[in-house]
């Protein structure tokens, strides 16, 4: 297959999805390629054909800008299909064979995981949206979605606080980003004087559909006397059955409020959320967020989709976030070069859909704003409380007894696991 | 005006005017009091603030105006409105009709800049707490349940006069029963109440004897007298267990629930399978496809004929029949048709097909899942002694059964289910007895799409409505087939409930994935002991 | 004899076939290493990578077209020896990360250290030697292969039965390995390879043995495999796919023979999966996906059953119109594609791809090819 038809093809399915005249400008010989690494088939499908949309949405919006560097920008879509190895794979094609400049993908922890080898071969640039376990600082990936403690341990001190909960169920689906999740919710909460007979740890399978034991199980657990709220990691596709079960179980948010760390707007248009009203969750990002930026970027990615229903979330606004400090990063650096946009990146502001200003830190995380949101009747989020200022993403969780020692640095020390006890890269 | 000055003036009244003036005189003084107590309360709703909403809900509550239970209410169902500029704060009626809560007039029309008093958790309860302090009188007897419910949860000592004087009236035995467990509650969480009292009280708590009972009396505050800790800490006991005991049936009642789901999903493979030996892998997709007609139909009667909603599955059952089934005979028509003979081969096209359907819905409508909503008799659980049933459960273990009896009486009594016996017994033989095994073929195909498409109505009322809600039964769906034996509809049932109750009573010891793996080596192991199945069935099709 | 008729049609084919992977054992590596990046003919990482990866699904497939297309054991499940074979792999390739990890553990592999575990579990031991890691690839998949066919087989489990239980076991050992607490990674698997045997695995010349070493793979599966189907006991098995009962009542044991066959390929499977996992750098539970061992069947199908080369040319195409059509403007309809493949092959070409190939004059006589005849 030639390049020229690669080119074409990659030509075609933005103006074919984006339905916008801009072959022309694409054809143009010079131009800056980007790649797009989301599944657009099988079960990841669900999560991430959106980030593929509002990618291809901001390299349409920065063309219609006049490009990077003087030359536009050209997205070149590929389809892992849910495939862990075939995520290698195309990201492999998409750096070899496309040359492209950087790469905005991946939703779970494993395809990150199975790209990661890749990038570092061949030297290329990551973008990752998604909330994740932690535990990882790599020089040629930049984590823009929540580490742990941007997301869940705010989210437990909001409930201690608010709802005096004195019980808590950790709930996840049986895989890294829950385990360490709850791992590190443990290790706090013990920290914070709650006995272990008040933790409860509960993991199930992906997809897991028949949940009538395990919601009776937390409903028993909750009759102990002391307020109980449940801290749930369940992956994406689970949660619907799971949230039927609550409701007809008749576990309202007013008794055992659930809060959620993978439920956001999109997989909420999935349920009929009435029962749902006033259980939690929590992001950096809300659609219902009201200020100016959040509003031109909803109003723009309803026109761009043709689509008003179409919602907003928190991986979306990461991605938004990310594409802005890689396009000022190039700028910054004159060049496309992977090497010198690594090292533009760390310091590279960029305002984010809240109203503040996101950076790029030193461990390739970057600040964001906690929000606690409770689900409302019509699918939004209320938000019922946030950090006062930007929390700092923490490469290595200090919760836990084989990381707090350690910090990422790609600044000064130009190391990831850099030991603060031992003053050395990586032990 | 505080309680004290407002005592003083009552004195003062009565001093100088005679009796039945005086008492016109002191309601109204009474009622100006309170009428500034509920303007500074309701005042603080503009302030969106949580904490000030508190406050003014419990001001509201107590002030006894007319209004109250209204805003309350409003504010419970997000229609209590203000405006941030003229600190006002409005009711949306209903009907949409705009009432100024501080003056109970009606406005012409809606003023601009308004928004909702917003509602949190801590919030809710204390609506549900004030709602049932104000509405324990109410005419309505589900009202006065909510109230009574309301106050058992909130515990509420500002409510035990109003909870007494309820007792007093209350005809219902029901409704009585809760508001007396709500006046116990009250009494073991006060402080004022004597031992015997409270020891009465734990009894009453005791018999009720569910889950929130015992959650009430471990939280209870520490300070007891050692009679009463003792009889708190039998109460516990004998819940226990009771709760233990009820533990086992309920567990048999999941297990049941999760065999009917299983048997929905299965029954349609084991027709397909059992009279063609069509190993049918895009059967989970015809399941999917039952699902989303379902949205469809709950999609068109939201636009234009919203009363129809609590029909949507009834509307919905013989089209998601329809659908599967046609798409049924399209797929035998179009495919399976040129394999006949080639049992094995069928497996790949029709891996084929469930990959196309497959991307086909997930283009259509979109990746991400799609709401289907639940009619009102479906949503809830009711209490059957120590049971909780939920309801959309009961409906589809009524409708699984429905649904067997149905094919069982179809295949009995009816002509093309005599054909269809004949086939599956002994194809060659039917044949020669001018029986068109083709049009059988099809027609059996059809009805086994056409039974998935009615799982996929039941399945979108506890599973994802997605492109890959198919995949997820597929394999489940095999293993009851072949545990049951193939062609055996008996065989279908019994694997069903086997693997369900099976799965449901592993669950709690061994968890919900080593649980699975458990039930998945033993159907290997059953397998190697019978390799045709609980109910092997006789005839040439064993050989075929 | 049809059947002889077949196996000379292999033998010739499989000369052709031998050649060209003989051919592309020498080629590649000139191609990959000797030729400058700048000319025209250099062949990328990517493409030794992929074809690497293709070889080792063409084993794959030839395996399972031994049990399928010459014993009629139609198993759904023959992800699960692939996987099995990569996870013995993968862990020495793990064991040989060292201090290398992000924690710089001397033993514990990154995700044991990660879930707070204190030692090594009893069944990584010895994973950090080569040599019995290499035994573990075979004796593993071996094992768990001989245990299943001997139950099954004994029992007179056939057919779908067999199928669907097949089926079973793949899935309970996917839910298995999914489970942190089992020891294996869950989820996220084995990952984040550096070296094998000293050499790193993402240097050009690791890649190009590697891919030698697939190519020789598939090379000597395809020989033992017809030496096998040649051999006396291939002709019993030949006879036990078109009439089971009748060759049991002539007296053979059709259970050990199958139990044999079924073993050895599960075998191959193994080293397919060993020698794929250092050249895609990740294995998971997705592997042992039902999904996974169904695909596998139609590779074989797409290529020919009961052809040995057919189904090797089958993984290959399909690998590679996946690899085609997952980028670009077809990336959202590929799916389209591989299912209107299947579906078109199964009704069209009951003898794959294969088939369309000119055949001597006298092929066309027959009255259908085995591959067209129900197994069971």
């Amino acid at each position: 297959m030639s390049r020229q038809f690669i080119r074409a093809a990659a030509v075609a399915s933005i103006a074919g999805l984006a339905a916008l005249p801009m072959a022309g400008s694409a054809v143009a010989q010079d131009t800056i390629k980007v790649g797009i690494l989301h599944s657009l088939s099988g079960t990841m499908a669900i999560s991430e054909t959106t980030l593929k949309d509002t990618m291809l949405f901001l390299i349409d919006g920065q063309n219609k800008k006049g490009g990077v560097l003087g030359k536009k920008l050209e997205a070149v879509v590929v389809d892992p299909a849910s495939n862990w190895p075939l995520f290698a794979e195309k990201a492999r094609e998409l750096i070899t064979k496309e040359k492209v400049a950087a790469v905005f993908g991946c939703w779970t922890s494993v395809s990150r995981k199975s790209v990661l080898p890749v990038f570092k071969e061949l030297n290329n640039i990551l973008f990752y949206p998604v909330q994740y376990e932690g535990e990882e600082s790599e020089r040629n990936v930049f984590y823009t979605g929540a580490a742990p403690n941007q997301q869940a341990i705010p989210a437990v001190d909001y409930l201690a606080k608010e709802e005096k909960v004195q019980r808590w169920v950790l709930a996840g689906t049986d895989y890294v980003y829950p385990r360490t999740t709850n791992k590190i919710l443990e290790a706090y909460l013990k920290s914070k004087g709650v006995k272990p007979e008040d933790i409860m740890i509960n993991y199930t399978p992906f997809g897991h559909s028949d949940w009538q034991t395990i919601v009776a199980d937390i409903k028993k657990f909750g009759t102990a006397g002391k307020k109980t709220a449940v801290v749930s990691t369940i992956n994406g596709d689970a949660n619907v059955p799971f949230y039927k079960e609550l409701g007809n179980q008749g576990i309202s948010a007013k008794d055992i409020p659930v809060v959620a760390f993978s439920v956001g707007e999109e997989e909420l248009a999935g349920i009929d959320t009435k029962p749902l009203l006033g259980h939690l969750a929590a992001w950096n990002y809300f659609q219902s967020i009201k200020n100016p930026q959040n509003d031109e970027f909803i109003k723009k990615w309803k026109d761009f989709t043709k689509n008003p229903k179409r919602v907003t979330n928190d991986p979306m606004e990461a991605h938004v976030i990310g594409f802005a400090m890689w396009v000022k990063a190039v700028e910054k650096a004159k060049t496309t070069d992977p090497d010198k946009v690594i090292d533009a990146l760390p310091g590279i502001e960029a305002p984010n859909l809240t109203g503040g200003i996101s950076k790029m830190l030193p461990n390739h995380h970057i600040t964001k704003p906690v929000f606690i949101g409770e689900i409302k009747a019509d699918g939004q989020f209320d938000v019922v409380w946030k950090t006062d200022g930007l929390v700092p993403g923490d490469a290595w969780s200090k919760e836990l007894d084989g990381s707090k020692d350690l910090i990422g640095d790609w600044v000064d020390k130009k190391c990831g696991n850099w030991n603060t006890k031992t003053n050395k890269c990586g032990s | 005006m505080t309680r004290a000055e407002l005592g003083s003036t009552r004195r003062w009244v009565f001093a100088l005017l005679a009796l039945l003036t005086a008492a016109v005189f002191s309601f109204e003084a009474r009622a100006q009091g309170d009428a500034a107590a509920y303007a500074k309360a309701l005042a603080l709703f503009s302030n969106d603030s949580f904490n000030d909403t508190d406050t003014a809900i419990s001001g509201i509550a107590a002030s006894g105006h007319p209004l109250a239970a209204q805003i309350v209410g409003a504010l419970q169902d997000g229609r209590l409105l203000f405006s941030a500029e003229t600190k006002k704060v409005l009711i949306k009626e209903t009907s949409g009709a705009i009432i100024d809560a501080g003056t109970g007039e009606k406005l012409a029309s809606e003023p601009a800049g308004l928004s909702n008093v917003r509602l949190n958790n801590r919030l809710r309860r204390s609506v549900e707490a004030a709602l049932g302090t104000l509405t324990l009188m109410s005419p309505d007897p589900v009202r006065r349940l909510e109230a009574a419910n309301a106050v058992f949860k909130s515990r509420d000592a500002a409510a035990l006069p109003a909870i007494e004087q309820a007792i007093q009236k209350e005809s219902d035995a029901r409704i009585k029963r809760v508001f007396s467990e709500a006046r116990a509650a009250i009494i073991l969480y006060g402080s004022t109440a004597k031992e015997n009292e409270k020891i009465e009280a734990i009894s009453i708590i005791r018999d009720r004897g569910d889950q929130e009972a015992r959650g009430l009396l471990a939280a209870m505050p520490a300070d007891q007298t050692p009679g009463v800790q003792r009889a708190q800490a039998e109460a516990l006991k004998t819940i226990d267990n009771s709760l233990a005991a009820w533990a086992v049936a309920q567990n048999f009642w999941y297990g049941l629930s999760l065999g009917s789901v299983l048997l929905l999903a299965a029954i349609g493979l084991a027709i397909t399978f059992g009279v063609m030996g069509v190993i049918n892998m895009a059967h989970g997709e015809m399941v999917m496809l039952g699902a989303y007609t379902t949205f469809v139909v709950q999609e068109i009667i939201r636009t234009s004929a919203p009363w129809l909603f609590d029909y949507s599955l009834a509307i919905a059952i013989p089209l998601a029949f329809l659908v599967a089934a046609l798409v049924g005979i399209a797929i035998e028509r179009g495919v399976i048709r040129f394999l006949y003979g080639r049992p094995l081969e069928t497996l790949l096209a029709t891996w084929g097909i469930s990959l196309i359907l497959q991307q086909a819905v997930r283009t259509a409508f979109g990746p991400t899942n799609r709401e289907v909503g639940a009619p009102h008799f479906m949503s809830g659980a009711t209490q059957l002694a120590g049971l909780t049933i939920t309801w959309n459960r009961l409906w589809i273990i009524v409708f699984a059964i429905l649904i067997f009896g149905a094919l069982l009486a179809a295949l009995r009594y009816t002509t093309l289910g005599l054909q269809m016996r004949a086939v599956t017994q002994n194809r060659r033989m039917a044949s020669a007895m001018a029986i068109n095994t083709g049009r059988i073929d099809a027609l059996t195909f059809a009805l086994g799409s056409g039974i998935a498409g009615l799982a996929g109505v039941a399945l979108s009322q506890i599973d994802n409505v997605s492109p890959n809600l198919g995949q997820g039964y597929i394999i489940d769906s095999f293993l009851v087939v072949v545990f049951g034996g193939v062609g055996n509809l008996w065989g279908t049932l019994v694997g069903a409930l086997s693997l369900g109750i099976a799965n449901k009573f592993l669950e709690p010891y061994a968890g919900a994935v080593l649980g699975k793996i458990l039930l998945l080596v033993a159907v290997i192991l059953f397998i190697q002991k019978r390799p045709r199945g609980l109910f092997a069935l006789k005839g040439r099709a064993v050989e075929a | 004899m049809i059947t002889r008729r077949l196996i000379e049609a292999a033998d010739n084919r499989g000369s052709i076939f031998l050649a060209l992977l003989a051919a592309a054992i020498v080629i590649v590596p000139i191609l990959h290493l000797a030729v400058p990046p700048t000319s025209a003919f250099h062949l990328g990482t990517s493409a030794v990578a992929l074809w690497g990866k293709y070889l080792c699904y063409a084993l794959l497939a030839l395996s399972l077209d031994l049990v399928w297309g010459y014993c009629g054991i139609l198993s759904l499940g023959h992800g699960a020896f692939f996987a099995l074979g990569g996870y013995a792999m993968g862990m020495y390739l793990m064991r040989q990360i060292g201090t290398r990890g992000v924690y710089a553990h001397p033993i514990l592999p990154d995700f044991m250290v990660f879930l707070n575990w204190k030692e090594l579990p009893w069944f990584w031991y010895g994973f950090d030697m080569f040599w019995f890691a290499m035994l573990m690839v075979l004796l593993v998949p071996g094992l768990l292969a001989f245990v299943f066919g001997w139950f099954a087989f004994r029992s007179r489990v056939t057919g779908v039965y067999l199928s669907i239980i097949t089926q079973a076991l793949t899935y309970a050992l996917m839910l298995g390995f999914f489970r942190n607490n089992f020891g294996f990674g869950g989820n996220n698997g084995l990952t984040d390879f550096k070296d094998i045997l000293g050499f790193s695995v993402q240097s050009p010349y690791t890649r190009t043995v590697l891919f030698m070493l697939s190519a020789f793979a598939l090379a000597l599966g395809y020989i033992i495999a017809r030496w096998v189907v040649t051999s006396k006991a291939g002709k019993v098995l030949i006879a036990v796919r078109d009439a089971e009962s009748r060759t049991r009542f002539m007296g053979y044991r059709v259970e050990n023979y199958k139990t044999f066959v079924f073993t050895l390929s599960a075998c191959m499977a193994a080293v397919a999966g060993a020698l794929y996992v250092p050249q895609v750098g990740i294995i998971n539970p997705s592997e042992f996906t039902p999904a996974n061992s169904i695909e596998m069947v139609i590779w074989v199908a797409v290529g020919g059953r009961g052809t040995l080369v057919g189904a090797a040319l089958g993984a290959i195409i399909v690998n590679f119109a996946k690899s085609t059509f997952t980028t670009g403007f077809l990336a959202p309809y590929w799916l389209f594609a591989l299912g209107g493949l299947f579906v078109v092959v199964t009704i069209f070409l009951p003898k794959g791809i294969l088939g369309l190939l000119p055949q001597k004059s006298e092929d066309t006589s027959s009255s259908g090819a085995p591959a067209a005849q129900p197994a069971e």
